[in-house]
């Protein structure tokens, strides 16, 4: 039962490896990097100066 | 508080009430630390009062720089970014403000009952069990908050930083619960229903994940969302941040019995606990890298950006104390530093260094936007470079001092003559402290002076803002 759990646990970790390098998931997860830039209005709606200085 | 500054869409009320109490309560709770550290470098500081004494203050000062200043933190953060990462509001408005007078409640009864006495004696879960209840169903609400904010996303991936804040709130809950299940004899004296061996496992098990997942998990919430924003870049590795999160929340939950080698605890469940331990150095550094790195193509901004610099230095100090923790778990390393002040110093190079560091620049980030400013648009950039100086400085006198005192109180308590009687007494060991005790008050105080200016700063980009949107109003 001990080494089922070590085996359990090895694949788990496999297949979160899998899961973040796949390469047809390369493009998404770069993508979802940027989800803070997305949405640039931190200031309120009142103040429109832009903020990239 | 001013309605000037709220955001069309999101809650800013809310983040803005515990931002400025994470300030008020940094300065509170490293005031008592400092004056406890005080008290064991001169002990006639206890003046013979109990309520004064160390054994009650010291339960106050983890609690308040734990739970106050950590938590409301966490609480600040924590609902800013899962609105702007899921651009939308928070579930509800009324949990929110529940949550932080609930939270502010717990903290002043905590402050009462525990110079009164009135304990649990678990360690970091002394509180008595009708403030447990408070806190239960303030997290229950906190949980139901921001679940309820991922499900109404509007961005169809959860950003990362939300998975670590979730993860750390919902461990927190079971592990909380778990450890402080008691049978109450009176309003304010409870016995838990854990025994023995498995009582001192269980205590550790949440004592460990404190750790593990209240001051890491959700202070890497901060580092992800935090360190881009200020470096002005995306984080690193996005897919390295997955494994990190899997790998991290996996592993920590196991390595509390290192804090029991050499005890009751059954020899395998120690030698577990410190296998994790070593495990866990991967998952931490990775963490550590993607942060650090972030900033590749970017180091020229730390030169003149001191919020960066906080944030960047606290994740050396993370690194450094994720390195010591599993050579501390070690069983040979861990029978020179157990019960030394080598323990001391590894826990502030990780509260002082990593967690107050990090929350500190993502407060200076986060404190301007709350009043209208761009973000880090402080009163004066020059303080925040003081305080960051005052900061690492007193972080460093701090810890060098309890590893000089904490090695040499392993060393002395080892010491045997050649007839194998003890080379040293206890008291020997203690005066031959008072040195290194007298370094950590100067660290500590350096460590608060900046706390104070911070606040100083804090009011002033506050009274600026105000005035400017009163003359916008007009």
């Amino acid at each position: 039962m001990r080494g089922l759990g070590s085996v359990f646990a090895l694949i788990a970790f496999l297949s979160v490896i899998w899961w973040a390098y796949g390469p047809s998931r390369r493009k998404r997860f770069k993508d979802d990097g940027d989800i803070p830039f997305r949405d640039n209005s931190e200031m309120p709606a009142r103040d429109d100066k832009d903020r990239s200085k | 508080m001013s309605t000037a500054f709220d955001h069309p869409e999101y809650n800013y009320k809310v983040v803005r009430q515990f931002a400025i109490m994470t300030v008020v309560w940094g300065v509170v709770g490293m005031a008592v630390g400092v004056l406890i550290a005080a008290q064991l470098a001169w002990p006639q500081l206890n003046f013979d009062t109990p309520w004064f004494s160390f054994g009650r203050l010291r339960p106050l000062h983890t609690n308040a720089v734990i739970f106050a200043f950590g938590g409301c933190a966490l609480f600040a953060t924590s609902y800013y970014i899962v609105q702007r990462t899921c651009h939308t509001r928070l579930f509800s408005d009324t949990l929110a403000s529940f949550t932080f007078w609930g939270w502010q409640a717990v903290i002043v009864a905590a402050a009462i009952t525990l110079p009164m006495g009135m304990t649990s004696t678990k360690e970091y879960a002394e509180l008595e069990w009708p403030i447990d209840i408070l806190v239960t169903l303030v997290w229950v609400s906190y949980v139901v908050n921001f679940l309820g904010t991922l499900a109404i996303r509007k961005e169809s991936h959860i950003y990362v930083a939300n998975w670590f804040f979730a993860a750390f709130m919902i461990m927190i809950a079971i592990l909380y619960v778990g450890n402080n299940l008691a049978v109450p004899v009176s309003l304010t004296k409870s016995y838990s229903v854990w025994a023995g061996t498995v009582d001192a496992m269980i205590q550790w098990w949440w004592g460990h994940n404190a750790v593990g997942f209240f001051l890491t998990a959700g202070f890497l919430g901060i580092m992800y969302y935090f360190v881009p924003k200020q470096a002005g870049r995306p984080v690193y590795s996005y897919r390295l941040s997955i494994v990190h999160f899997w790998a991290l929340i996996s592993i920590y939950v196991w390595a509390g019995a290192h804090h029991l080698h050499y005890s009751a605890l059954p020899d395998w469940a120690q030698t577990s606990g410190m296998v994790m331990s070593l495990i866990l150095l991967a998952p931490s550094w990775g963490g550590m890298i993607n942060g650090m790195m972030t900033l590749s193509g970017a180091w020229h901004k730390l030169r003149t950006d001191p919020i960066l610099r906080f944030l960047v230095v606290s994740l050396s100090f993370y690194g450094m104390s994720t390195f010591e923790g599993p050579m501390m778990s070690i069983k040979t390393v861990n029978a020179l530093s157990h019960n030394t002040d080598w323990t001391i110093g590894h826990v502030h190079s990780g509260a002082l260094g990593w967690v107050a560091m990090v929350s500190i620049g993502a407060l200076y980030h986060l404190i301007p936007i709350m009043f209208g400013r761009k973000a880090g648009e402080m009163w004066s950039i020059g303080l925040i470079n003081l305080h960051f100086w005052l900061a690492t400085i007193g972080t460093v006198l701090y810890i060098a001092a309890m590893w000089v005192n904490g090695i040499m109180q392993g060393l002395m308590w080892r010491a045997v003559n050649e007839d194998g009687s003890l080379k040293y007494s206890f008291v020997e060991s203690v005066e031959a402290s008072h040195g290194g005790y007298v370094v950590r008050v100067l660290g500590g105080a350096f460590f608060l002076t900046g706390m104070l200016i911070m606040l100083f700063n804090v009011y002033m980009t506050t009274r600026d803002a105000k005035k400017e949107a009163a003359v916008a109003a007009a």
